[in-house]
């Protein structure tokens, strides 16, 4: 294949910030793209033809390919837009809560969104701050030249000088965000970072296992994770073998927590077992779903325990490389992980003789760059392959043909974190804990109107009731509860009694998903939470197959249609229509996307949150 | 000595299909068992000689052991498969995904197959509302993905624009388009190794498009067109066939196939000439073909003007 390049010139900025990524010779690395494509985005603020011709020809990809990958992500602007931007949230778990506020008053001191040559703002799906909405996210170009200290040229993200608030490229997050703030902060204000104390009540809690280093450890200083006990459970490993680290989590029966609830002994054994020379293991720590930030308030305030587990788990399946695919929206999340891995490096937990052991694992760092798809496994090895975040067909499961084709395992950042207690006390003791197939502890997301919103830890088969009761209480006047996130449903407050394991949520229709709890009292206005949850499937539907791609569509169009008092042919005909939609995109979308586009109106409209009962 | 090829030997696994139990060879796929069988199985982004994309979800049965609807154009068979097509399940959602495409698109030039399944399913795409207005040139391509207006549900959504001609050989009418990404298959490794066009934007936004959306004389096409040989819309066309048809001069009834082999070079491409009117208006070749498997070069599919280029008569 040769290559045509189109004529456009790149500039010396943006070839700098290229160059930084790909390195000195060129080479045939599509999977670099991604990264080579944020490196533009960071210097330059957009990806101008020039810039794209220059990537293609240093990575050898074909333009239009390169181009289809660039304008599948929301982070990436193929078109001029002001350098620095400001996301902000208008999604279910702030629009009620500020979001909306905000985007008037941001509207109000910027202008219409998309205006501005050198800042602008605009509406972006839920940035996982729930817990401090309302929510901005900071996408903030700085050139190369105008960093501070001096980047590594070699590596596919850079160490960001920036205090850490800011991620590479000098991304940062506020919430709660006020326009003030955020104006300041889009000219140069400096960003506090987060308060791992904010955002876990529970902090420093005697029963914690998976939140018990937050807050207490430094989250950049790896003696004082070791002092709490880290990379205990790698030694452990270490010591027992890789094939009793598979039976452990397979006694444990871990389940996925990411939202599948997949048993991750399965794929661990697939993988072990197989007999292809090179395997992988990917973290998805893409976490998109509306309501969820569970993965980063671990990955800010105990970023190692992440590192370490995704090393017990690379070396108990035969993976010398784990991918770490962190949400492009989690700047802090980001910067704590860059600086983990270094450290873990440099002190021998990573490379090719980890912990003097004579195994090799590394870990390398990749960003998201919005688009809530990606959070579907096979969308991700895509996306990190520097293709379009198309999910695919399955069989092959990735435990047979993953990334780069090879066997594959993929765990959710908070599964992953799960195997340093199993392998610490054993897979026994694990299971002692909750019920059936929902073992050991869980984190839930608790938002909306709740007295002290954040993450919770609790062990499997809690009570709703019993977990709002840790967050303040029951609120007055609970209308719904969304369970699960947007791929979920709605509870109501006669269902607190629900335990909280897979088969007790199971029983009531619903689903514990990726742990969203998003509290909603009866001033809410159910249609602009439908409408919003219908528009944000449609957003980030990737539009490969056709059930997801149009239905996401008509279910919005006849969703307004029904608040709006606007039925073709009346209700009855409409709710219809509404259900037709959902069973196709339920029952013929090619991934959990589709599958779940139609979970959450489906429930608001059977519990008559919207426009009366049916 | 003589060398008989084999090919790969295959064991033959056991499928049931609406209780019917059949012998295939492994590695078939159940569209192969269905049509083999003689069932009228709809496909739009299935080809014989394209790798499945198994996008448009129009073939779907039902797998016992499956909860969603699996794809029969791309699912291998198994030994003890049990496979339904009669069900409710499949013919609600075949139904669906033909409603679907065709409130969306114009499926007006998508053959006579897919007119028929549209009746025989009961697809009904009026009853998502009026179209909305047609997106003017370009403006389609421009949508930054993840975000678009709140829609009042008043008009549905189309993918209706105008149509693009950037060059003398074939036009690109994307309202037709159902993105079944034949094209750029065709264009890409399936076929040509060219890479001219992939899918851009996201979700309904979603095009088929160049880089920044060039004119196609800009891009890396060689004109070969594979990808109008695949597209099963009409979506894309040759200028000619685009020019009848505006001109309502366009008679697929009158038209004669002619078969021959290409003679400029010694490849030797089986040629259709798609002849109306005594003269060609398009040049195909068959998929099944063992040298081009329905694919050609340029001049294989557009090097045919010095045929007809007879002088009217009393002219030299």
């Amino acid at each position: 294949m040769d290559l045509v390049l189109l004529p456009d010139a790149s500039t010396d900025a943006e070839r700098a910030a290229v160059d930084g990524v790909v390195g000195a010779p060129a080479q045939p690395r599509r999977d670099l793209l991604l990264p080579a494509l944020h490196a533009v985005m960071d210097a330059v603020g957009w990806i101008s033809r020039g810039a794209l011709s220059y990537v293609c020809d240093r990575l050898h990809v074909p333009p239009a390919e390169a181009y289809g990958v660039a304008t599948f992500y929301a982070l990436f602007s193929v078109t001029p837009r002001a350098p620095r931007t400001a996301h902000v949230c208008d999604d279910v778990g702030c629009a009620a809560f500020g979001g909306e506020d905000l985007c008037a008053a941001m509207e109000e001191r910027l202008g219409p969104a998309g205006s501005g040559d050198e800042v602008t703002w605009t509406r972006s799906p839920c940035l996982g701050l729930c817990e401090r909405a309302p929510a901005v996210f900071l996408q903030l170009a700085t050139p190369p030249s105008e960093r501070e200290g001096s980047p590594d040229a070699t590596r596919a993200l850079e160490s960001s000088p920036h205090d850490d608030a800011h991620g590479p490229g000098g991304h940062a997050q506020i919430a709660p965000a006020t326009a003030d703030a955020v104006v300041r902060a889009l000219h140069g204000d400096d960003v506090p970072g987060p308060d791992p104390v904010v955002s876990t009540p529970q902090a420093g809690a005697p029963d914690l296992e998976l939140l018990s280093r937050v807050g207490v450890v430094d989250p950049g200083d790896l003696d004082s994770y070791r002092a709490a006990g880290g990379y205990a459970g790698l030694r452990r490993a270490l010591a027992v073998g890789p094939a009793r680290v598979v039976d452990e989590i397979t006694v444990a029966s871990l389940t996925g927590r990411g939202g599948a609830a997949f048993p991750t002994g399965t794929k661990w054994a697939a993988v072990a077992g197989s007999p292809e020379p090179e395997k992988y293991l990917v973290c998805n720590a893409d976490e998109s779903e509306p309501g969820t930030f569970k993965d980063r308030v671990l990955m800010e305030a105990d970023p190692f325990a992440l590192v370490e587990a995704m090393t017990v788990a690379g070396i108990a399946v035969g993976a010398r490389t784990g991918y770490l695919y962190v949400r492009g929206e989690y700047p802090a999340a980001e910067r704590a992980l860059v600086r983990a891995v270094d450290e873990a490096r440099r002190h021998g937990f990573l490379g090719d003789d980890v912990m003097g052991s004579g195994r090799t694992f590394d870990v390398e760092l990749r960003r998201g760059a919005g688009a809530y798809i990606c959070g579907e496994e096979t969308a991700l090895m895509n996306s990190l392959e520097g293709r379009r975040g198309e999910p695919r067909a399955k069989p092959p499961f990735p435990t047979v043909a993953g990334l780069f084709g090879k066997p594959t395992v993929i765990n959710n950042v908070e599964t992953l974190v799960n195997v340093l207690r199993i392998v610490a006390e054993g897979g026994p003791a694990f299971a002692s804990v909750g019920s059936g197939r929902s073992t050991g502890t869980k984190l839930f997301c608790l938002s909306g109107v709740v007295a002290r919103p954040g993450v919770y830890e609790v062990p499997m088969g809690t009570t709703l009731r019993e977990l709002l009761e840790l967050a303040g209480g029951v609120p007055p006047d609970l209308r719904a509860i969304l369970l699960g996130g947007a791929a979920g449903s709605f509870v109501t407050p006669d269902q607190l009694d629900v335990p909280l394991t897979l088969e007790g949520t199971r029983e009531i229709g619903a689903t514990l998903g990726s742990g969203v709890v998003l509290c909603f009292d009866s001033s809410t206005d159910f249609a602009a939470v439908l409408r919003r949850i219908a528009g944000f499937f449609r957003d980030e539907s990737c539009g490969q197959c056709v059930p997801c791609r149009v239905g996401t569509v008509r279910q919005e169009e006849a969703l307004a249609r029904i608040v709006r008092g606007r039925e073709i042919g009346g209700r009855t005909v409409e709710l219809q229509l509404l259900r037709d939609v959902d069973r196709v995109m339920t029952d013929a979308s090619i991934c959990g996307l589709g599958q779940t586009a139609a979970s959450a109106v489906r429930s608001a409209l059977a519990l008559g949150l919207v426009g009366g009962s049916s | 000595m003589t060398v008989v090829d084999l090919g790969t030997i295959r064991r033959l696994v056991s499928v049931t299909v609406d209780d019917v139990e059949h012998r295939v060879p492994e590695g078939a796929t159940i569209m192969d068992v269905l049509d083999d069988a003689g069932a009228d199985t709809p496909r739009l982004c299935q080809a014989p000689n394209l790798t499945p994309v198994n996008a448009c979800r129009v073939c779907v049965v039902e797998v016992e052991g499956s909860r969603p609807l699996v794809p029969s154009c791309a699912r291998k068979v198994e030994d003890g498969m049990v496979v339904r097509t009669d069900t409710e399940r499949v013919a609600h959602s075949r139904k669906m995904v033909l409603e679907l495409l065709a409130s969306a698109n114009d499926l007006s030039e998508a053959g006579d197959d897919v007119a028929r399944w549209q009746i025989e399913y009961g697809a009904d795409p009026e009853r998502y509302g009026p179209p909305g207005p047609p997106a003017a040139a370009g403006e389609r391509g421009n949508r930054h993905p993840g975000h678009h207006g709140l829609p009042d549900g008043e008009t549905r959504a189309t993918v209706a624009q105008p149509v693009t001609v950037d060059n003398d050989l074939y036009v690109r009418d994307y309202a037709r388009c159902i993105l079944c990404y034949k094209c750029v298959e065709a264009c890409g490794t399936d076929a040509q190794n060219t890479f001219a066009i992939a899918v851009a934007g996201r979700g309904f936004d979603a095009t088929i498009s160049t880089e920044f959306a060039v004119p196609l004389p800009d891009s890396a096409c060689v004109y070969c067109g594979n990808c109008i040989g695949v597209c099963p819309t009409g979506a894309l066309k040759s200028v000619a066939e685009h020019e009848r048809r505006e001109a309502g001069t366009w008679d697929p009834e009158g038209e004669t196939v002619t078969s021959t082999i290409c003679s400029f070079c010694g490849v030797g491409c089986t040629l259709e000439l798609h002849v109306q009117d005594n003269t060609i208006v398009n040049v195909t070749s068959p998929h099944d073909h063992a040298v081009t498997h329905g694919h050609l070069c340029i001049k294989g599919r557009f090097g045919f003007q010095h045929v007809q280029n007879v002088a009217p008569p009393g002219e030299h």
